[in-house]
């Protein structure tokens, strides 16, 4: 154990930002250009009105027209009710319905969905994914997270990680995920992949990665897909393929246990499918798909149940329509 | 930093540079979202202090400083540089550190707490630079921009009198920007003066003053009376406003001190310190009474002032609002403008957008009329560089 914890020691020292270190955007940019990259900035969408408007507006203007730093930016909706696309599109964004993206694919339901068909819709050889419920948006939410790309070509994967300072005592802060995170991903992480824990906030939704391993990578098209990515880039690449930047504060809407529950459904789903292809358990039953949850009305408890199956589409690289769009 | 040659200003032009602008839409937005977002209440402006130097900084104007009153101050030099032209905003807000200053963008509008008052403001001070260079508009004169603190209540305008007690160069002219409300043209100033009158229960060895279950509260009632009637007997010329009464803080223990804050207004200067002395007498008497003691602070003051309706600056003001099709509205003020027309300083106070609910958490702005606001700053600042200002 003392080789693994000076392992995650080391790699904590050089592969952990924080986002001040990237302050000189003037840098950034001519070390993007000089490095021949283009970057596509992507967010995922839902329902999102409240939110979507301010996020495009900063995005575009402090890293478009103040510093060229993104080369486009897409809004990629699941079918939204109300006027997230319009609002997006008013904004000077790219806007995208999933199920019109390689429709002779079909279309399915999930934030997966978005990000493995944005792979193909957008030109970028980096893509930076980044959630549209954030309050407190602000450029470094991009920036920070594609710079570690740009000055290390050795670096595949940049995952943000945000302070969540619930006591502090004798200099030490705490640091943590979300709820998922620290009772379900962390535990398997520890009992299985023991490197992976030291991604602060493994299911954090701001993320950049090159092209060349997201195309190769299979996407669980619902809450899985982060777990997932973080187990099949550190089984082929080890854990020196991925960074993580340290964005400060994150504010946004609390999701209900309910649905945290429903997450850390489909996350096990993925994950111990991996485990099983990766051979790491053996004879695992079939799993059950129905995610059971009760609701009391008074001495009656009723039986909530909904179908999570986590499927899961191909590595973008096996479809030819993606080859022929992106040369390859 | 910026191309082109000086062009004179064709007939029409804030409507062709209505349109032009558009193309500093997410930059302009952005800059509101983000001078929307820092907290800046008076007294505590250092965090928006920063971001506008920032901007300032990136758009390379000279001498980027920040002075003892913690004002914000950048320029952009002239062509000719023999003039200096002042655009300014008050950079603080009626907002505290610890409430939720979240900006929501939606179809057309933004909203969120201290947007109008004076969030726009600042960010389109911020802008000011690239909206010149957008234009290819080169002033022959200098353009200082300056972000003032300390503008609100007890602040009483300190940034900007500080400022003008110790600018290096004379300001020819000035512009005040304020988010709301788009057609306001202010070229005036009331006679101003704030009080305070702070009532307190004695040591209660005397007279008990919960006796009569009301403690101060009787007495601030009385005394808020009184300012009614002086008010009653010396509208329309002057007012007084009630701006606020605090005292107690539950149901059921009568409060022991109290506070009431009031602005006596007037197009009179000797009104407004005579109205004063007939207050601080009427508090005087009501001091003692119940074992209460009364006092009185005043806090602010300003001298009336007016540019007049004939002045070449207002009447071009109010021709490229008609030009823009927007109706003008004149509004006397008793801000920053005060100070400058004080000081014999040709000046305006102009609104920027259309708004609603101000000084409220909903606090909203309309974006699509920004750009006529804009276009209406762009174009008496090129008046003022003119110099046909008398």
């Amino acid at each position: 154990m003392p080789d693994l914890d000076q392992r995650i020691s080391r790699w904590l020292e050089t592969n952990t930002f924080h986002h001040s270190e990237f302050w000189d955007m003037q840098e950034l940019v001519r070390a993007k250009r000089e490095a021949g990259l283009t970057i596509s900035l992507c967010i995922p969408t839902l329902n999102e009105e409240k939110t979507i408007g301010k996020e495009i507006i900063v995005f575009k203007s402090e890293l478009m027209d103040r510093y060229p730093l993104i080369d486009e930016i897409a809004v990629i909706d699941s079918g939204s009710s109300d006027r997230t696309l319009e609002i997006a599109a008013s904004f000077g964004a790219d806007t995208y319905l999933s199920s019109e993206i390689l429709p002779q694919y079909g279309s399915k339901s999930g934030k997966g969905e978005n990000l493995w068909k944005a792979i193909h819709q957008l030109r970028g050889d980096i893509i930076c994914y980044v959630d549209a419920d954030i309050k407190n948006i602000h450029a470094k939410f991009a920036s920070a997270l594609v710079a570690p790309l740009i000055y290390r070509p050795e670096i595949q994967y940049v995952k943000a990680f945000y302070d969540r300072p619930l006591a502090v005592s004798d200099d030490m802060r705490p640091s943590g995920g979300g709820r998922v995170t620290e009772i379900l991903v962390r535990p398997l992480f520890s009992m299985f992949f023991p490197e992976l824990t030291a991604l602060i906030q493994p299911l954090s939704g701001e993320y950049a990665v090159r092209r060349e391993v997201l195309e190769r990578l299979p996407f669980p098209i619902g809450y899985g897909v982060e777990t997932a990515h973080l187990v099949d880039l550190y089984q082929s690449s080890g854990l020196d393929a991925f960074a993580q930047t340290d964005l400060d504060n994150r504010i946004h809407r609390n999701q209900p246990t309910s649905d945290l529950g429903k997450m850390a459904f489909g996350i096990l789903q993925g994950f111990m499918k991996r485990l099983r292809d990766y051979g790491m358990v053996k004879e695992l039953p079939e799993f059950h798909g129905l995610f059971r949850q009760f609701q009391a009305e008074g001495q009656r408890y009723e039986q909530v149940t909904r179908e999570i199956f986590e499927e899961e589409r191909p590595p973008m690289i096996t479809l030819p329509e993606y080859r022929e769009r992106h040369g390859r | 930093m910026r191309k082109g040659t000086a062009k004179t200003r064709p007939d029409g032009a804030a409507l062709t540079y209505r349109e032009k602008l558009r193309r500093l839409r997410e930059i302009l937005f952005a800059n509101v979202v983000m001078a929307g977002e820092i907290p800046s209440p008076t007294g505590g402006e250092r965090r928006l202090t920063r971001f506008l130097s920032d901007r300032f900084t990136e758009c390379g104007l000279a001498n980027v400083s920040l002075d003892h009153a913690g004002n914000i101050a950048g320029m952009l030099p002239g062509r000719v540089g023999e003039r200096t032209l002042l655009v300014s905003a008050h950079i603080d807000k009626i907002w505290s550190e610890t409430d939720d200053h979240t900006v929501s963008v939606g179809a057309g509008i933004m909203s969120g707490r201290g947007l109008a008052d004076n969030s726009l403001g600042v960010a389109v001070l911020a802008t000011l630079p690239l909206i010149l260079e957008e234009l290819e508009i080169d002033l022959a004169s200098n353009l200082l921009l300056l972000g003032t603190t300390r503008s609100f209540g007890r602040g009483d305008l300190a940034g900007m009198r500080f400022f003008l007690g110790n600018v290096s160069h004379p300001i020819d002219a000035a512009l005040c920007l304020e988010g709301i409300e788009l057609g306001r043209l202010s070229y005036s100033s009331l006679g101003m003066a704030r009080g305070e009158i702070l009532v307190r229960a004695g040591s209660g060895e005397v007279e008990n003053p919960d006796e009569t279950g009301c403690g101060v509260a009787t007495i601030l009632a009385e005394l808020v009376v009184a300012l009614r009637h002086i008010h009653e007997r010396e509208s329309p010329t002057s007012r007084i406003l009630v701006g606020s009464i605090e005292a107690g803080s539950g149901y059921s223990v009568p409060p022991r001190s109290g506070m009431v804050r009031f602005e006596i207004r007037s197009h009179e200067a000797d009104h407004v310190a005579r109205i004063g002395d007939e207050i601080a007498r009427t508090v005087a008497t009501a001091s003692g009474r119940d074992g209460l003691t009364a006092s009185l602070e005043m806090i602010a003051h300003r001298s009336p002032g007016d540019l007049g309706t004939n002045h070449p600056l207002v009447r071009h003001a109010r021709g490229t609002l008609a030009l823009l099709g927007i109706e003008s509205h004149v509004a006397p003020s008793v801000s920053e403008l005060a100070l400058l027309l004080d000081r014999g300083i040709p000046s305006l106070t102009l609104g920027l957008t259309k708004g609603e609910n101000r000084h409220s958490p909903s606090e909203a702005i309309s974006l699509e009329p920004i750009f006529d606001g804009l276009a209406q700053i762009v174009s008496v600042l090129q008046f003022m560089d003119e110099g046909k200002l008398s």
